[in-house]
């Protein structure tokens, strides 16, 4: 593990203590950073190979490789482990858990126990799913619909379901601990209007995880009950209805979307403004826009359901408020790109990754255009197309910021730097295995292939044929920076405190920082993204 | 126009055209702002590339840039929402005098019955340039019925009717997708949609074996049940007398009103006191677990038939039914 990162002599949260106990016991937010950090990783690859499995199987039009529950259990679990352990802690608990108190200047979170606790949740969570996927697994959709889950399905529904809903405590712990500590413990000086934009992101992720995750809960919970007490709650025939149950997981699970992508656009903010030597253009707009998602992200849950029977009127209410979610996140792809404009713009790992998800994220922003506008979704919801879309969304967008957050902090993270020619290679992989895993699916969609098809009619191969050829170059890019990552804690070059001559308070202590993140308090008394004053470095560090 | 375009879907419905129509708008509104970020980008990306001797130029923002980014995209996406709601409503609005196809979807097939009598599974035969009407329920779980031809999909719930509708333009055979996933065998729940000429489709009418039409069947089983002793159709029984009630507003013991449309009567058979007509008392037994849903499906029709000629599809009863 990371204990063998040393960088020369200087006491930092590294080595300052060695041994297991030490990291299992640790209250260092920027230790439990790396808990998470090996353990979403982990599950990342879990869920991977789940989805290799799935794009092996959809090789060809009838269900050869695996069984049809087989292949019902793996799209379940891609995508339960996916979104509920990976993507959903991805950036907040790695990245914001190690950078929220080095960037307003704090010693570590406001609560470090519960910090901790919320890793132990998530790592009890992610043994009893580990559990239920290694005694048969699930096969609900990760969506859960009942009555289908509550009364028809033979799989570990309870098991995924108790799993779930203990990592949920977990986010919403986590939410918890960022809302007090960017309230409470900022440095001397870091007014709101001088919080990184990277900070605005979070706080609005965590007002998400802590007023959204709890109705996620509940409605497991209901599920539970219903399959193991038989309440009538969703089971029409026992007087409940399927329905209420869509409204509550979608009450969650659409803002949950907002839980993946806020906290990558606070990495885009971050690496586009260091990269291109300028202030985030429209600072105000930008940090408001978190805020707006965040709220209207609570008001357009139905449009899941414009086909599920809801009435008429909500559907045309719910596509109308749906397009008032895009507005903001139109604004910052705007601002992002115009804060290039008249930059000094080096083209690094991160900064690729950065293009690359603003290219994506607009594909997948563009194409929930499509699915809003009501008489398209009627075509399109339930195929191919909005699993293009969504995994633009989440993989294109998230996953983006995530690997480009990862490489942009990692010396920071490790104290070491990571190859940067391969870091680029990688980034080029990642985007070109992305796009052709993902854009044949828009069109398989329009062409009418349903989601979650074991089997399907033989017009669709070819494209299907493209996109799994595309996964498994997705694939070489997603293990090729697991490797460099570890070879560099060994062997990449020590790292300065300031790699990248980049603005913010993370950047003025050392690398990697003291167990207490600054050897003196700091006093704030520059703007956010001050680097009209930092002068530019003479070489772009290169390995 | 557009018609034989390669990875595009048939289009063979009334409505199909647009969706398509919308979807081409969409496509070139997305394709020309995808070229104008990425342009700017690439452009900017060259342009300011980091050179010796010049410094990155300090911008702070501007108000009226963002306010013009905001709400110019608000105004174009209102567009989209309304073009996108007035296909909707048009999807969602049946005419009055289509003719009814009777759906009832379990693991892992469709049952289809026409009013004449035919009963298909897996399989819909209609006639070119008609107006049907599909009434839809689920003996277990939520399917959803799709049809990529039409552009149609309309989720099928146990408990309940939902409806959808298309008029067939053109001559063929569809695929009939199950679009909401419903277990082991979710894949297998294909079938296909044959669309004929109406003089073919009079043949295929008359050639299969009809036992009867749905509501005459509907009748031998309101019979068989004994719902004929309380529910008469000369005098007042013990319970409401049903001949002409169809798509009528109807008082209840409560106080509410209610429209009579199908999913009250499904409901006023499974669970009879759940809504009792003002004036009666709730003494009618409770049919939930005795009927299936083909039976239900037959007393609909029989008790929509007491309200003919006018009876198929009263304008009143649309919205209800979702």
């Amino acid at each position: 593990m990371a204990t063998a990162v040393i960088t020369p002599e200087r006491e930092n949260y590294l080595n300052q203590e060695y041994g297991i106990k030490s990291w299992l016991l640790t209250v260092d937010h920027k230790r439990i950073a790396l808990l998470y950090l090996v353990s979403i990783t982990f599950f990342f690859f879990i869920g991977g190979f789940f989805a290799l499995l799935i794009r092996l199987e959809l090789l060809t039009p009838a269900g050869d490789l695996v069984q049809a529950d087989t292949y019902n259990k793996l799209f379940t679990m891609h995508g339960q482990v996916m979104v509920f352990f990976f993507l959903i802690p991805s950036i907040p608990a790695v990245l914001g858990n190690f950078l929220v108190p080095l960037m307003i200047g704090a010693k570590d979170l406001a609560f470090p126990r519960i910090n901790l606790l919320s890793w132990y949740l998530y790592i009890t969570a992610g043994v009893l799913m580990l559990h239920c996927i290694c005694t048969g697994g699930v096969d609900t959709g990760w969506t859960f619909y009942t009555p289908f889950s509550t009364a028809f399905s033979n799989t570990k529904v309870v098991e995924a379901g108790v799993a779930i809903f203990i990592a949920g405590f977990s986010s919403i712990l986590t939410g918890l601990n960022f809302v007090v500590t960017i309230h409470r413990m900022r440095a001397p000086g870091m007014t709101w209007s001088r919080l990184p934009l990277f900070i605005w992101a979070h706080y609005a992720t965590s007002v998400i995880q802590l007023l959204g995750t709890p109705v996620l809960a509940i409605t497991l919970l209901l599920v539970v009950f219903e399959r193991v007490f038989h309440l009538g709650i969703f089971d029409p025939t026992r007087g409940g209805d399927p329905l209420l149950f869509q409204h509550l997981f979608w009450f969650y699970s659409h803002p949950a979307v907002y839980i993946m992508i806020l906290p990558a656009m606070a990495v885009e903010s971050e690496v586009v403004a260091c990269f291109t030597r300028k202030r985030i253009f429209g600072y105000n707009f930008v940090a408001m826009s978190s805020i707006a998602i965040a709220v209207f992200g609570f008001l357009v849950w139905a449009h899941h359901m414009f086909v599920a029977g809801i009435s008429l009127y909500s559907a045309l209410i719910f596509s109308a408020l749906s397009y008032l979610v895009a507005v903001p996140s139109a604004i910052k792809v705007f601002n992002w790109t115009a804060t290039m404009y008249k930059g000094s713009i080096t083209f690094t790992t991160p900064m690729l990754y950065a293009f690359g998800f603003i290219g994506l994220f607009t594909m997948g922003g563009l194409t929930g255009l499509f699915l809003a506008a009501l008489g398209i979704d009627v075509h399109v919801t339930d195929t191919y197309f909005i699993i293009a879309h969504f995994h633009y969304i989440m993989v294109g967008g998230a996953v983006m910021g995530y690997l480009g957050g990862l490489h942009f902090w990692w010396p920071k993270i490790s104290g070491r730097m990571y190859p940067e020619w391969l870091g680029k290679f990688a980034a080029l992989i990642v985007f070109l295995g992305f796009n052709l895993t993902f854009f044949p699916q828009f069109i398989l969609g329009y062409m009418g292939m349903p989601r979650r098809y074991w089997q399907y009619p033989p017009e669709f191969q070819v494209l299907n044929v493209l996109s799994t050829a595309g996964s498994t170059i997705l694939a070489v890019g997603y293990v090729l920076p697991m490797i460099y990552f570890l070879w560099s804690m060994r062997y990449g070059k020590p790292a300065p405190d300031n790699p990248w001559n980049a603005a913010g308070l993370e950047w003025k202590t050392s690398s990697p920082p003291p167990t207490f993140n600054f050897d003196q308090p700091p006093v704030v008394n520059f703007e956010a993204y001050d680097y009209e004053h930092i002068p530019e470095v003479e070489e772009v560090p290169v390995v | 126009m557009f018609d034989n375009l390669p990875l595009w879907p048939a289009r063979a419905s009334a409505g199909a055209g647009n969706v398509d129509a919308l979807y081409i708008f969409l496509l070139l509104l997305s394709g020309f702002m995808c070229l104008a970020i990425f342009t700017m980008i690439v452009v900017f990306a060259l342009r300011y590339r980091r050179q010796p001797g010049r410094v990155a130029e300090q911008i702070e923002g501007s108000t009226a840039l963002e306010i013009t980014w905001s709400v110019v995209p608000l105004g174009i996406f209102m567009v989209i929402f309304v073009w996108g709601a007035f296909i909707f409503f048009q999807e969602r609005t049946p005419p009055r005098d289509a003719s009814e196809i009777y759906i009832v979807a379990k693991q892992w097939m469709w049952k289809l019955e026409h009013v004449e009598g035919q009963r298909e599974i897996n399989e819909l035969h209609v006639p070119v340039g008609r107006d049907v009407k599909l009434i839809m329920t689920s003996q277990d779980v939520i399917h959803s019925f799709y049809v990529p031809a039409f552009r149609i999909k309309q989720d099928v719930l146990p408990g309940r009717y939902t409806t959808a509708w298309f008029r067939a333009t053109k001559p063929g055979v569809y695929h009939l997708f199950c679009a909401e996933y419903c277990g082991s065998q979710h894949s297998g729940m294909i079938g296909q949609v044959v669309v004929m000429e109406p003089a073919q489709y009079e043949a295929w009418l008359s050639g299969g074996s009809s036992s009867g039409s749905l509501a005459s069947n509907g009748e031998s089983i309101f019979q068989q049940l004994g719902c004929v002793t309380c529910h008469r159709s000369e005098s007042q029984g013990r319970g409401p007398n049903l001949v002409g009630i169809f798509g009528k507003p109807v008082q209840l013991e409560d106080g509410r009103m209610v429209i009579a449309d199908e999913n009250y009567i499904r409901e006023s058979i499974l669970s009879p006191s759940a809504k009792v007509v003002k004036g009666f008392k709730p003494i009618m037994p409770v049919f939930q677990g005795l009927v299936s849903e083909e039976q239900l499906t037959g007393l609909v029709a029989y008790v929509k038939s007491l309200s003919a000629p006018s009876a198929a599809g009263s304008k009143t009863q649309e919205s209800k039914v979702q």
